[in-house]
């Protein structure tokens, strides 16, 4: 049966990976091909790579980052970070990634996600969302987590889906960092309202925390950064211990 | 040499990428006499169906690929396992290049499991219904890693692999020497690197 998957994730500025916490305070960790090759040899079973440059300088050597590691390393890559047109998604893809992640770009351009979908398939597209309770709801924030779009959380993630997004990656700003646990409220509230693939994201601290994401249903996967960049938590422990819980995991 | 067939879908880098890892030469073509001088071909694709099986008309190599599968080793990958199948009921109905006997239908309709999601997305384990060459570096029950809607049905003949998703799902099909994947072997990781390297050794 089809295994839940642990996906480290790779923030690269300036060809180095990088981690905040609640999105400030940004550190350098390691080389981005390096710890590629490191998690696919501890099992991962994806990588996401977000482009947190701004320049263009910055953003050529991140797509010479990914040509290297697509050359060598044969699991799953997305890429998002700066995806803002089809120009984008094509510049991303040719330099080896399978599916293309959107965030704020959708948002100031909601017509990407149609395009995208129709000329690269739903499997590309996958719709990065960063959300944060306000006032008792779920908010839409745009600009890595900066800025309140004022939109329902629930809506916009529908609307996607609806529209060509093939998965979602969740990431709760409320819970990004905080190291207690994925946020599983707004997890089950989006799982109520999609039936495309969610990846969790924002919060993993311990094993656990990845037992219990994976006991509610309508979750795929699960997404974290620092923990494993900072050798907290190896993939190969987690995904035995999973295994050993019950969890179908690839090993 | 291997022959990659371009007919303008799908990323072929990760493919050509993992080829040339394994050591081995590989061209991504359109033209007729390069597929007549390899030794294998490979049919990838992503994408719909009949949008596939028309741009690949359109290319002028159905004969050749007709004429070629006869004489060398064939590997349809996900997309392409499915143009060889004889028909495809994705957006319609469409005739495939029919070198294996059965169906491409949706998954949806058939799960047992409702909670299931389509298109599934993720790794599955393989099982081997049947040995084969194919087969020769790789254990019952490894993981191979699928994108797909759609699958093979009323194919028992051909199938030589599943995977189980509430139903069995096909994963590897085999006619003569024509050989079709369902899931990525060039996303497959380890595995699906040694799935490659058998078939380059067929």
């Amino acid at each position: 049966m089809i295994t839940k998957r642990i996906i480290p994730c790779l923030d690269v500025r300036n060809g180095r990976v990088v981690k905040g916490t609640n999105f400030e305070g940004i550190k350098d960790v390691a080389d981005p091909v390096e710890m590629a090759r490191m998690y696919n040899a501890a099992g991962a079973d994806e990588l996401v790579f977000y482009d947190i440059t701004a320049s263009f300088e910055g953003r050529a050597l991140f797509t010479d980052i990914l040509t290297q590691v697509a050359s060598e390393i044969f699991i799953p890559l997305t890429v998002g970070g700066g995806i803002n047109t089809l120009e984008d998604f094509d510049r991303v893809l040719k330099c080896g990634a399978d599916k293309v992640s959107v965030n704020s770009g959708a948002l100031r351009n909601p017509a990407l996600i149609p395009a995208a979908a129709q000329r690269y398939g739903n499997q590309c597209v996958v719709l990065s969302a960063d959300v944060k309770r306000v006032n008792g709801q779920f908010r839409v924030f745009a600009k890595g987590g900066r800025e309140d779009t004022g939109r329902d959380a629930l809506d916009w993630i529908s609307w996607c889906v609806d529209h060509g997004a093939g998965e979602i990656c969740l990431n709760s700003i409320d819970t990004d960092g905080v190291r207690t646990g994925f946020d599983l409220e707004m997890l089950d509230a989006v799982a109520a309202r999609v039936n495309v693939p969610i990846i969790a994201s924002g919060g993993a601290g311990k094993k656990k925390d990845f037992l219990e994401l994976f006991h509610h249903k309508g979750i795929d996967a699960g997404l974290a950064a620092g923990i494993f960049h900072q050798k907290l938590l190896t993939i190969h422990d987690l995904k035995t211990y999973l295994n050993e819980n019950g969890i179908e995991m690839r090993l | 040499m291997i022959a990659i067939i371009d007919y303008g879908v799908g990323n072929l880098f990760s493919l050509k990428s993992s080829l040339a890892h394994l050591g081995l030469d590989a061209i991504v073509t359109a033209d007729a006499e390069t597929i007549r001088k390899a030794d294998r071909l490979i049919l990838p694709g992503v994408g719909a169906f009949g949008d596939a099986m028309a741009k690949l008309e359109a290319t002028g190599l159905v004969p050749v690929i007709q004429e070629q599968a006869k004489e060398k080793p064939l590997l349809g990958i996900c997309l392409g396992m499915q143009l060889l199948f004889e028909k495809s009921y994705e957006y319609g109905e469409h005739a495939g290049l029919g070198f294996i006997k059965g169906e491409v239908c949706p998954m949806e309709p058939d799960l047992k499991d409702k909670n299931l999601k389509v298109p599934q997305i993720g790794w599955n384990a393989l099982h081997i219904v049947r040995d084969d060459p194919l087969f020769r570096y790789i254990k019952e029950g490894e993981y191979v890693y699928y994108v797909h809607s759609y699958y093979g049905k009323n194919c028992t003949e051909s199938t030589l692999a599943v995977s189980d998703y509430s139903i069995p799902v096909t994963g590897v099909v085999k006619a003569g020497r024509i050989y079709g994947t369902q899931f990525h072997p060039e996303k497959s990781g380890e595995t699906g690197l040694r799935i490659l390297k058998a078939f380059a050794e067929l």
